[in-house]
């Protein structure tokens, strides 16, 4: 009979090489910049970049500028949340306007809003509230398609037992469907909150405004190479971080699924 | 005597608005698309007439129409619109063809996706406009720095539902490819690629819209040609209608070429 592999090795010896392939690739790259064959101009030594994580967090105020851009992200989530909730349920509702707007509302979710900044710099000025308006505009679409999803899937012999029950239109909402929407209302606040974050860090970038999406702005046009690169995997790192963080938070709010 | 209900019978649900099902009539979805279409151009036309807002802010519906008609006459917006068409699909191509081998690698092998799939996913979330001075210093300041940015924005996605889609093959499919003694470019191009098309597409069809998105953002930040470009010199001269008819456009144009590879992507799954 054939053993079962272990999951050591199953698991363990594949993720031990991925990590040791990531080390190998900036040790190679260490080596040839060091041996000169890679343009230090153009690519700082990886050594240089792990040194300068530590005076970009020191001398930028990387916490200052974490929590502008956290503010920034909350407040768009929350308003993402606030106002797209109760349009999935209105497109749930009104099942005509829901046929009528919802390829309208995907349509914006793949349209480049973004590229709008100027406009949004008019009205609201370089502000803190440019950065939120736009980022809230980015995150509605999957939070509105995914709260209608939700309530769609609601299954019908729920809403036939709320019937049998007599349930008021408020009591059938918060009693069945609500929290049958709920896992897909979860699932679209991981995306929002995802297309958020994008947004935020990358209007403070193209506006050189706020937090850390400017701190890269700001080291670029510094020409200070190692720093910039260093700035650049801390935004990576913490994107992956609150990424994960979505991702856990969904799975442990509903475990069933 | 009260009268009592027969034994067995049903009582009568309640009614309520939540969970309605029935037809709705292609006619009533038309109409109620055009009237939210007439409804928010009333709203903005009073708005912009009220004299309530900086009448820049919220120009006339008259204004902007006129200068999408001035915009689609003029050569220049064609020019630009041609260095961001040209680089949006050599983006695609570069990031489509690397996003579909290593999909297929990721894909194929438990081994390999154990190792390198969780940096693709977790890379794929991240601001890739960021990227863009580290682009700069690679590829300089011309259209290579906004290509090389579109083909890495595309890659994540479609890397990644090149590998959904290849972990989704019937396994019958790939056995008689093996049986049949095909070399790996055979399963690739006869079984891999035909069998996988509908979620590739998908990808190509998300990598499309990454792409531009990407591409136009760079263009807005450093850059002397192309649509962004475009946005940021009519944004400069703070003329708004133009703005607003600019951004119309290109709304338009990237609507477009989504429902295209949609159309596309539908087609291969039926």
């Amino acid at each position: 009979m054939a053993r079962a592999a272990s999951p050591l090795m199953t698991r363990g010896l594949p993720i031990a090489v991925g990590a040791a392939s990531v080390i190998g690739v900036f040790g190679l790259l260490e080596a040839l910049l060091r041996l000169g064959v890679v343009n230090r101009y153009i690519v700082p030594l990886p050594s240089d970049v792990l040194l300068s994580l530590e005076r970009i967090i020191v001398e930028e105020n990387v916490l200052a500028r974490m929590r502008e851009t956290a503010y920034e992200v909350v407040m768009s989530g929350l308003f993402t949340i606030l106002v797209g909730v109760p349009i999935g349920a209105a497109l749930y509702r009104w099942r005509p306007l829901r046929r009528a707007l919802e390829d309208w509302v995907a349509a914006l979710a793949a349209a480049p809003l973004v590229l709008a900044f100027p406009l949004f710099l008019v009205m609201f000025g370089r502000s803190s509230t440019t950065v939120i308006v736009m980022s809230v505009i980015t995150g509605l679409a999957p939070m509105i398609l995914k709260t209608t999803e939700g309530f769609v899937a609601t299954r019908p012999v729920l809403i036939n037992v709320g019937k049998s029950l007599k349930m008021t239109d408020s009591q059938m909402f918060w009693k069945i469907l609500f929290p049958s929407a709920l896992p897909l209302i979860f699932t679209g606040i991981r995306l929002s909150w995802t297309f958020v974050l994008i947004s935020v860090v990358g209007i403070e970038f193209l506006i050189n405004l706020g937090g850390l999406g400017q701190l890269i702005n700001d080291l670029a046009e510094r020409y200070d190479l190692p720093g910039t690169y260093a700035a650049i995997c801390f935004v990576i790192l913490v994107s992956v971080v609150f990424f994960v963080a979505l991702e856990r938070l969904e799975t442990w709010l509903q475990p069933s699924r | 005597m009260a009268a009592t209900k027969p034994v067995g019978a049903r009582a009568p649900l309640a009614t309520t608005s939540w969970g309605r099902t029935g037809r709705v009539s292609a006619r009533s979805t038309n109409v109620i698309r055009v009237c939210f279409v007439l409804g928010a151009a009333i709203i903005w036309e009073s708005l912009s007439r009220s004299g309530l807002l900086f009448r820049d802010v919220v120009p006339s519906l008259v204004a902007i129409v006129a200068s999408m008609g001035k915009l689609l006459v003029n050569p220049a917006f064609y020019a630009n619109l041609q260095v961001t068409a040209w680089e949006v699909a050599a983006s695609l191509a570069i990031g489509g063809v690397a996003g579909i081998v290593v999909g297929i690698v990721l894909g194929s092998n438990k081994f390999l996706a154990r190792a390198y799939e969780p940096y693709v996913y977790y890379l794929a979330p991240t601001p890739r406009i960021i990227f863009f001075p580290v682009m700069i210093m690679w590829f300089g300041v011309g259209i290579a720095s906004k290509i090389a940015l579109g083909a890495l924005s595309c890659f994540f996605t479609i890397a990644l539902s090149t590998a959904a889609g290849m972990r989704g093959i019937d396994k019958v499919l790939i056995r008689v490819g093996r049986t049949f003694r095909a070399t790996p470019w055979q399963m690739a191009t006869k079984i891999y690629l035909p069998a996988m098309s509908a979620p590739v597409l998908n990808g190509v069809r998300l990598g499309f819209g990454t792409a531009v998105i990407t591409a136009l953002l760079a263009e807005t930040k450093l850059s002397n040609q192309g649509l962004g470009f475009m946005v940021m010199q009519i944004y400069a001269r703070f003329d708004m209608p133009t703005l607003y008819g600019l951004l119309a456009i290109v709304f338009l144009i990237a609507g477009l070429g989504n429902l295209l590879l949609g159309k596309i992507a539908g087609g291969a799954r039926t």
